[in-house]
């Protein structure tokens, strides 16, 4: 048998289980999506009947900060790629390597995200634990930021999540875990990784920009 | 007066009958493929009995022809099904424009019932035979759902927005109300009464009692106090639409559409203002959340109702 | 003459001992035993709620508990039927069982992640369990909001999380089968050469991986609603409590596919192996399941007619509400021709079988009353609703169940038991269900709501017919209960086709050895290949 013993009893080949590997995550994707669909779905029927409150809500959330960090996770998902690739063809220690660097790279989105949670709590825009809004329509205003913490902080978590995954990962590639013949773990971790990417490039627009052009 | 093992309910509503025309159809579709179906399995689970332990079964593939009658025909079956359906469902949703119009709120765990004319009730409707009433529903608490058996109306009382449903009661009686959505703890108990009289006895009926405003008068009291008039009116200061004739016409909103004013359009007006704002004015009014309670509201939308229109008087109820 | 059965020397129950072994294991047929275990605990939880709702209602007043317990009973009563017995039921015991025995594979995809899930659904479940102890949840099981956010008092958060972890347990198993039946098919074992079973299994992890995710973040939103006080769904900061009505059941009315498909594909096996005679139009078959699941997805407004929705949209979910009868219909239609010119035999695994094909009939003739706008109106939120699910969920899933149960018991225990008992018991399930719940379509009718503690007078009759049912119908599940019990131990050896069933799952032994097969079978021939020719064998179309 080829490979590192990493055949499971159940697979006939490392192909088989390659391809099982694969299917599963990406059917773990699909409800992922739609975990955070219900979000979105709410999300959208509130901006539609309070298009005015929303916008004005919007405006307070940092579009500075919001925006680095859109850069900040896409090139977390380019150095995840590079992991990936570098699994591909055997490369241990560039394996290594990008996986550190993703994961840092994601703990400076959090690192951000932390920060934008706490001018809020300062400004009191934290419903449920520190809200007073003294402009027009404070009831839609809190609907919005309502939607704006769960799902950034939903978000989030799964980046957390992503990040623990991607440390176990980093860990078993110095051990020599994963070669050329067995990488499936590290490319389904990056379909993970990718994912996550992809619902901020959705959140992004819908929380921060609003009202711009 | 009813047996004590009733089978089928009274008839007590024009809506009635249609229901249980569908129903009768829905009855002899279904009895037909139970019997149909139950009398096949019978008789080739007896004839097709198992003989001897080696006997062979002859290799049937299936039918396309069958697999496209039992597809066809069972569609064409449902598809009256749901014309007839969706034509009665229509109907209770299409209101007379001579509708009487009655308020109904649902709280835990009573119904208020509101006349036009200024009577109220708790638990009980009264209402006369022959002429439609229109029923405008909410509830100030959770959901609730306003259902009346005998009529076969039923239409769920949701906190926050109007709901409506028409009916004509054909006899008169006395009927079974029901709270029909799980609503607490004496949600069964959140029950009463529809009482069916003869008009002159209804007209007799809203009389008695102690004197009560109307709801047209009450709402034109509130719009006062409240400072509605303070900017809805021709001299003021402020830029405010005019509400004379406003109800149920299209209105053009400063987001391009164009909305009907109903009875939630004027609610959401006064609670969300910044939710439809009329096209060519500011976003300037103030909110009333907390500051008006649902019977107000009700009040209120009764007077706008009314603004602009000939005479003082709401619309009669009899002749 | 047949040489003496016996058991074999090695099988998966006794090729390891002890607590740990069981604990520990990755074997998808010992997995399938723990959920029927925990499945089997909470079906009588729930089953003890039934009883003394029952119970109470045999009079009209409220006079057996306070109208607050009476409202957690029929909350529990749900909360526990649908998320923990009747959604894993089939896909968790039979499924678990037989999916790698059907595809002539050594296990699922997933093994470990397949234990995973069995610890999450009983993590899940105590957490159901406690809540009922510890004072219960009043919301009913559809936690309507602003009640179930705002107004109660009872423990629905701990609810809530006990729900997102036996859903999030039923995600991880329809991954599972995903996997299994797209990667791990023995060779020749094509699409149309599958059991019905494991379409039906197939089409319901479609459902399973759409639909649950959104019923795990709706509630999740309630939860957090009631921790943090933020009103989503609170009308005064403009929230909408219809928006938690559509999130809702678009996964629960999904839901209720995935609770009826699994038996579906377990009454086509019944039903071709006691005719001994092939499903009469195998692709219509295998594509109504996939009709459904698809269509199922597209009708949840149909328990939102009178709620305030859109007249619109109502008879668009009306419409799609009659189209995704028609499937199930072609389905009833198949199963009777099956038995056209077959070999019929009548034990309880058939009867089961028969049962369900009956009853399901009419369960889902109401269904079209209910999807018949006018007539909703007046019905929903009525006994009649209750009538319609029952005879759906009970009087088919759970008989599809039972049914299933016996049918595989020769092959998951090595034994058979006891067939004049089982017939006992069938006959007493389907007369106690029918006495129970066909009263109720009259109440309902009559304008009894659902939900209701206490009732008119003129109720009373009707419910006491119904409650006589109900005794007769618990009667009906303690039986097979015990001599299943009794005949896993003590029962004669079966051997490894007491059937003469087609099927690669009676092509090994009783109980099989825990790699399934000594060989992987090779498979040229369609699964049904009763009395076929040669020449009609090559698949199943």
């Amino acid at each position: 048998m080829e490979g590192n013993g990493a055949l499971a009893e159940q697979f006939d080949d490392l192909a088989q289980q390659h391809e099982a590997a694969s299917l599963g995550m990406w059917v773990f994707l699909v409800t992922e999506i739609l975990f955070f669909g219900g979000l979105f779905a709410g999300y959208t029927v509130y901006r539609a009947a309070y298009s005015e409150a929303f916008r004005e809500a919007s405006h307070h959330l940092d579009l500075l900060l919001g925006s680095i960090n859109t850069a900040v996770l896409i090139t977390s998902s380019l150095t995840m790629a590079l992991a990936v690739h570098n699994a591909q063809e055997g490369r241990r220690r560039a394996l290594v390597v990008f996986l550190l660097l993703t994961m840092i790279v994601g703990a400076v989105f959090l690192g951000i995200k932390v920060t934008e949670y706490t001018h809020k709590y300062e400004q009191d825009l934290v419903p449920g634990i520190r809200f007073a809004y003294g402009g027009p329509h404070p009831g839609q205003v809190q609907l919005f930021l309502i939607f704006y913490f769960i799902m950034t902080s939903l978000h989030a978590l799964h980046l957390t999540i992503g990040i623990g995954l991607l440390g176990v990962l980093a860990f078993l590639a110095w051990r020599g875990h994963f070669s050329a013949d067995y990488y499936a773990p590290v490319e389904t971790s990056g379909l993970y990784w990718h994912f996550i990417d992809i619902v901020w490039i959705f959140l992004f627009p819908l929380l921060y920009l609003i009202g711009t052009h | 007066m009813r047996s004590s093992l009733p089978l089928f309910p009274e008839q007590a509503s024009t809506f009635a009958e249609r229901v249980d025309a569908l129903y009768y159809y829905l009855l002899s579709v279904s009895g037909f493929f139970v019997l149909l179906i139950f009398a096949l399995i019978f008789y080739f689970a007896v004839k097709y009995r198992r003989r001897s332990e080696g006997e062979q079964t002859p290799p049937i593939l299936g039918s396309i022809p069958l697999e496209v009658a039992w597809i066809v025909i069972p569609f064409i079956l449902v598809m009256i099904m749901f014309v007839w359906g969706a034509s009665l469902y229509f109907t209770a949703f299409s209101p007379p424009a001579n509708a009487m119009e009655i308020f109904v709120i649902g709280k835990q765990w009573m119904w208020k019932v509101q006349h036009p004319e200024g009577r109220r009730e708790i638990d009980e409707l009264h209402v006369p035979v022959g002429y439609p009433v229109k029923l405008t529903i909410t509830s100030q608490d959770v959901i609730h759902s306003f259902y009346i058996p005998a009529f076969r109306i039923k239409m769920d009382a949701v906190p926050g927005r109007y709901t409506s449903i028409w009916f004509e009661a054909s006899k008169t009686g006395t009927f079974h109300l029901f709270c029909a959505e799980y609503c607490g703890t004496a949600h069964a108990g959140m029950g009463g009464r529809v009482v069916v009289m003869k008009p002159s006895e209804y007209e007799q009926w809203l009389r008695t009692g102690a004197p009560e405003e109307s709801l047209v008068a009450a709402g034109g009291r509130l719009f006062q106090q409240l400072g509605c008039s303070g900017c809805h009116s021709q001299n003021s200061i402020a830029r405010a639409p005019l509400l004379d004739g406003v109800y149920g016409k299209p209105v053009p909103l400063q987001s391009g559409q164009v909305v009907l004013a109903d009875e939630s359009y004027i609610r959401d007006s006064i609670l969300l203002p910044q939710k439809d704002v009329v096209a060519g004015y500011a976003p300037v009014m103030p909110s009333f959340q907390g500051r008006i309670s649902e019977e107000e509201l009700m009040q209120i939308i009764a007077y706008i109702r009314f603004l602009g229109e000939e005479g003082p008087e709401p619309r009669k109820t009899t002749r | 003459m047949s040489p003496t059965i016996a058991i074999p020397r090695e099988h998966y129950l006794n090729v390891s001992y002890g607590v740990k072994s069981w604990l520990f294991t990755t074997d998808h047929k010992r997995i399938a035993l723990l959920y029927l275990t925990t499945i089997t605990l909470l079906f009588f939880v729930g089953g003890a709620a039934a009883v003394l709702m029952r119970l109470e209602l045999m009079t009209p007043q409220g006079d057996l508990v306070q109208s607050e317990t009476y409202n957690k009973l029929f909350t529990i009563h749900g909360v526990i039927m649908i998320f923990f017995f009747l959604i894993p039921s089939i896909p968790a015991v039979l499924g678990n069982f037989l999916i790698p025995i059907m595809i002539g594979a050594r296990d699922l995809a997933f093994p470990r992640l397949n234990l995973a899930s069995w610890y999450l659904f009983t993590l899940g479940s105590i957490f159901a369990i406690v809540v009922s102890v510890m004072g219960g949840v009043d919301t009913g099981w559809t936690f309507y909001t602003p009640y179930s956010s705002t107004y109660t008092n009872s423990y629905v958060v701990p609810t809530i999380v006990g729900i997102f972890v036996a859903g999030f347990s039923t995600i991880l198993t329809g991954l599972n089968f995903i996997v299994t039946i797209h990667t791990m098919r023995a060779p020749g074992l094509t699409w149309f050469r599958l059991p019905l079973f494991v379409w039906a299994h197939y089409a319901t992890s479609m459902i399973i991986i759409l639909g649950t995710p959104v019923i795990a973040i709706t509630l999740s939103l309630v939860a957090l609603e009631r921790l943090f006080g933020v009103g989503i769904f609170d009308p005064a900061l403009g929230g909408d409590p219809i928006l938690f009505q559509h999130l809702f059941w678009f996964y629960s009315h999904p839901a209720v596919y995935i609770m009826v498909l699994p038996a579906m594909g377990v009454v086509s096996e019944l039903i071709t192996a006691f005719s001994r005679k092939r499903i009469f139009g195998y692709s219509f078959m295998a594509f109504s399941l996939i009709a459904i699941a698809v269509i199922g997805f597209f009708v949840w407004g149909h328990h939102m007619f009178v709620s305030g929705q859109s007249v619109y949209a109502s008879m668009i979910f009306s419409f799609l509400s009659m189209v995704v009868a028609i499937p199930s219909a072609v389905k009833v239609f198949n199963w009777t021709a099956t038995l056209y010119k077959g070999s019929v035999s009548y034990q309880s695994p058939m009867l089961y079988a028969l049962g369900f094909i009956g009853l399901f009939t009419i369960g889902g003739l109401t269904g079209l009353f209910l999807a018949s706008l006018g007539i909703d109106i007046h019905v929903t939120d009525t006994y009649f609703v209750i009538a319609h699910f029952h005879y759906i969920m009970v009087g088919g899933s759970v008989m599809g169940y039972l049914g299933g149960i016996h049918y595989w018991f020769p092959k998951i225990t090595g034994r058979m038991y006891p067939e004049g008992w089982a017939k006992f018991s069938a006959l007493i399930i389907f007369a106690g269900f029918n006495l129970t719940f066909f009263p109720q379509f009259l109440l309902g009718y009559l304008g009894m709501p659902r939900r209701y503690h206490f009732y008119p007078e003129e109720f009373q009759v009707l419910n006491v017919m119904s409650s006589a049912g109900a005794s007769i119908l618990g009667l009906g599940y303690v039986v097979p209960l015990i001599y299943l019990i009794w005949a896993m131990r003590y029962a004669a050896p079966a051997g490894p086709n007491p059937w003469g069933a087609t099927g690669l799952e009676w092509q090994t032994s009783s109980p099989p050895p825990t790699h399934n097969f000594e060989e992987t079978p090779v498979v040229t021939q369609e699964v049904y290949a009763y009395g076929m020719p040669e020449e009609d064998l090559k698949d199943g179309r």
